[in-house]
C-alpha cells in the first residue's frame, strides 16, 4: 500500500516547487516546525490592502509530502484571505480523509496519504505556517 | 567461526511473520529490538504460574514472584559483571538517567559541572538541563568529529576541577561509534569526575564487563536488548547508591515510616518505589541470559559483515552519503546515511513498501543534526538475527527511492 503513497501527482507537485523561495519584501512571514519529524516550513506573504495574498513564497526543509503540499498551496493561494485559505485547508483535509467529502484540485492529489496517519501532519504543516502568517 | 543466523532467526517468531503480505526485514533494532521465545516464555511462565506482587506477601505465588524478580536482577548483574545489590530496575533507560540526574544530581552544588557530548540522545541531555534549572549546575559539551565520534582531543580543555560527572553514550544511536572508555575514564579521574555511560545501544550487542571499564554509572533499556518494554536498568557503584537520596517515594523503598520521619531502605530497594514492572524485569533477566549464551565474537563478526555489505551497497548508489565512521573499528552495527535530494522520511516510507523497517529523522539527537546541518538521516540498525536478505532488500528499496523520488 505504501508503494502508492508517492504517486506521480504528488511527486510532480513537489518537483514543481511552485512558490519555492523567499519574498524580497514580505508583509508577514511565519515558520512552523513539526517537532516529531523535524519538518520545517517558512512562509512569506505580501498582502494587498484587503488582507488578501498578493504574493507567496515558501521554504521547506522537510519531506516530499510537505514540499508537495507547500507547492500546491502556493499555486492557488494568491487572491485569498484567511477565510479563503481555511477553505483550501478543508480541501486538503478531505483529501487525506480527515473530513467527509470530495476534495477539490489540486489537493485531491493527496488522497494516498489517507492511509498513512503518521504522515498527515506533513501535508498540513504549510497550512499551519500560512495561517500563522495571516493571523 | 561462522554464526548460526538461521538458528537465531528461528528463535524470534516475528521474523518469519508475513505482515500485510510482506516479509519482515527488521532493521530498526536501535529503536526497539525484537524478542525471542526465551523472553516470551519467561514472561508467560510468570504470568501463568507465579503472578503476584513482590516483597509483600507470604503466599506461595508472592514468594515465587519475588524469587523470579530477584533472579532476574542476578541475570542482569551477571551480564554486567557486577553484584546484584548494585542493580536498580527502572521504567526504562530514560527513567534510569533521570534517576541519576535527580538523586546523584541532588548531591551537586551550583557551579559544579556536567560534561556531555554533542551526539547524546535527548535523554542524556534534558535531565541534566532540568537539574541545571533546579540547582545551578553548568553543562559543558564535547564536540563531535566529522566522522561522528566524540572528539576526545577536546577533553583536557573541557574538564575542570568543578567537573563532577562525565556522561556519554557508550555507542552512538546515530553513528554507531563506540566511545574510547579507557581514555574518558583516565581523563575524568585526573580531575576527580565520575563517569556514566548510556549503554542503550551497546547492551544489545553482548555482555559488558563493567568492572574492567572503571566507570561509576551505567544505564540501558530492556526493549532494545531483546527484552520487554517498560523496564530499564541503572547500575551504580555501591558507594554512590548508598550516598544517593531516593528519586521517588512510596512503598517498598522505606525502612520505617512515621509522619514525623521516614527512613530509607538500602539500595537497590531505595530506588524502586512502588510495585515494579515485575513481568518486564523477569523478561529482561531472560534476555540477558539469552544474550550471555550467544557466541558474541561470531555474532559481532556477522553484524559487522552486514555493515560492510550495507556500506558497499550504499556507496554504489549515486548521491548517497554515509554519516559516521568509515571504518568498522570501534563501532557497532548502526549506520546512518543520506540520499541527496530525498528526505529521510521518504526513504524510510519507500523502504516500508519493501517490507524493510528503518528509522528516519533526527533520532532524538537534534544537537548532532544541527552541528552537521542535517534534516535527519536514515538509520539502519542491526541485530544478530539480521541477514543478507535484509540488507539486499534495503538496498533495492533505496535504489527505488533514488529512481522515483527525485
Ligand atoms: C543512546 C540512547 N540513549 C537513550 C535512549 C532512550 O531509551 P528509552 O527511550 O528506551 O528510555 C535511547 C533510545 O531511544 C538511545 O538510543
Amino acid at each position: 500500500m505504501s508503494d502508492q503513497l508517492y504517486q506521480e501527482r504528488i511527486v510532480e507537485l513537489a518537483k514543481a516547487k511552485t512558490g519555492a523561495g523567499k519574498l524580497a519584501a514580505p508583509t508577514k512571514s511565519a515558520r512552523r516546525d513539526n517537532p516529531l519529524c523535524g519538518d520545517r516550513v517558512t512562509i512569506d506573504v505580501r498582502l494587498d490592502g484587503h488582507g488578501r495574498i498578493a504574493e507567496i513564497a515558501h521554504q521547506v526543509r522537510g519531506c516530499l509530502l510537505c514540499q508537495a503540499s507547500a507547492s500546491a498551496l502556493a499555486s492557488v493561494a494568491v487572491g485569498r484571505d484567511l477565510a479563503g485559505i481555511a477553505t483550501l485547508r478543508h480541501d486538503a483535509e478531505r483529501a487525506i480523509g480527515r473530513k467527509e467529502g470530495e476534495a477539490g484540485e489540486p489537493f485531491s492529489a493527496f488522497a494516498p496519504v489517507a492511509a498513512h496517519k503518521s504522515r498527515q501532519e506533513c501535508v498540513l504543516l504549510p497550512f499551519e505556517a500560512l495561517k500563522e502568517a495571516l493571523s | 567461526m561462522s554464526f548460526d543466523v538461521a538458528g537465531t532467526r528461528r528463535q524470534f517468531p516475528i521474523l518469519s511473520a508475513i505482515i500485510d503480505g510482506k516479509p519482515v526485514h527488521y532493521l530498526d533494532n536501535g529503536a526497539s529490538a525484537q524478542t525471542p521465545d526465551a523472553v516470551l516464555d519467561a514472561v508467560r511462565i510468570y504470568e501463568t504460574t507465579g503472578r503476584a506482587n513482590v516483597l509483600r506477601g507470604v503466599h506461595r505465588l508472592a514468594e515465587r514472584a519475588t524469587e523470579s524478580y530477584e533472579k532476574a536482577r542476578e541475570e542482569v548483574a551477571s551480564f554486567l559483571g557486577v553484584p546484584p545489590t548494585e542493580i536498580v530496575f527502572t521504567g526504562g533507560c530514560t527513567a534510569a538517567i533521570n534517576l541519576v540526574a535527580y538523586s546523584y544530581g541532588s548531591l551537586l552544588k551550583a557551579g559544579d559541572r556536567i560534561l556531555l557530548s554533542e551526539l547524546e540522545h535527548h535523554s542524556n541531555i534534558v535531565p541534566w538541563q532540568l537539574l541545571r534549572a533546579r540547582s545551578g549546575v553548568e553543562i559543558d559539551m564535547i564536540p563531535v568529529t566529522v566522522d561522528g565520534r566524540i572528539d576526545l582531543a577536546a577533553l583536557p580543555r573541557l574538564l575542570t576541577p568543578r567537573t563532577k560527572l562525565v556522561s556519554l553514550a557508550h555507542v552512538s544511536n546515530v553513528t554507531g561509534a563506540l566511545v574510547d572508555v579507557r581514555a574518558v575514564v583516565a581523563a575524568a579521574k585526573s580531575v576527580g569526575a565520575k563517569v556514566m555511560l548510556d549503554g542503550a545501544q551497546r547492551a544489545p550487542h553482548g555482555p559488558v564487563d563493567l568492572p574492567a571499564l572503571g566507570i561509576d554509572f551505567y544505564v540501558f533499556a530492556g526493549h532494545k536488548a531483546y527484552g520487554p518494554n517498560g523496564i530499564g536498568v541503572l547500575w551504580a557503584k555501591a558507594e554512590h547508591l548508598d550516598a544517593m537520596p531516593p528519586f521517588m517515594g512510596g512503598g517498598s523503598m522505606i525502612g520505617r515510616v512515621t509522619f514525623a520521619e521516614t527512613t530509607w531502605a538500602p539500595p537497590p530497594r531505595r530506588f524502586e518505589a512502588g510495585t515494579p514492572p515485575i513481568g518486564p524485569a523477569i523478561g529482561l533477566g531472560a534476555a540477558c541470559k539469552w544474550m550471555a549464551a550467544l557466541d558474541w565474537s561470531a555474532a559481532h563478526a556477522h553484524e559487522m559483515a552486514l555493515v560492510q555489505r550495507l556500506m558497499d551497497g550504499l556507496q554504489k548508489i549515486d548521491d548517497t552519503r554515509l554519516f559516521g565512521p568509515a571504518s568498522l573499528q570501534n563501532r557497532y552495527p548502526v549506520v546512518s546515511f543520506m540520499l541527496d535530494g530525498v528526505h529521510p522520511h521518504d526513504v524510510a516510507q519507500t523502504l516500508d513498501s519493501f517490507g524493510v523497517a528503518v528509522r528516519a529523522g533526527h533520532h532524538c539527537a537534534q544537537p548532532l543534526m544541527d552541528r552537521f546541518d542535517l534534516d535527519g538521516t536514515t538509520r539502519v540498525s542491526m541485530a544478530p538475527y539480521n541477514d543478507n536478505t535484509d540488507i539486499d532488500a534495503l538496498l533495492t528499496g533505496v535504489q527505488h527511492a533514488a529512481r522515483t523520488l527525485r
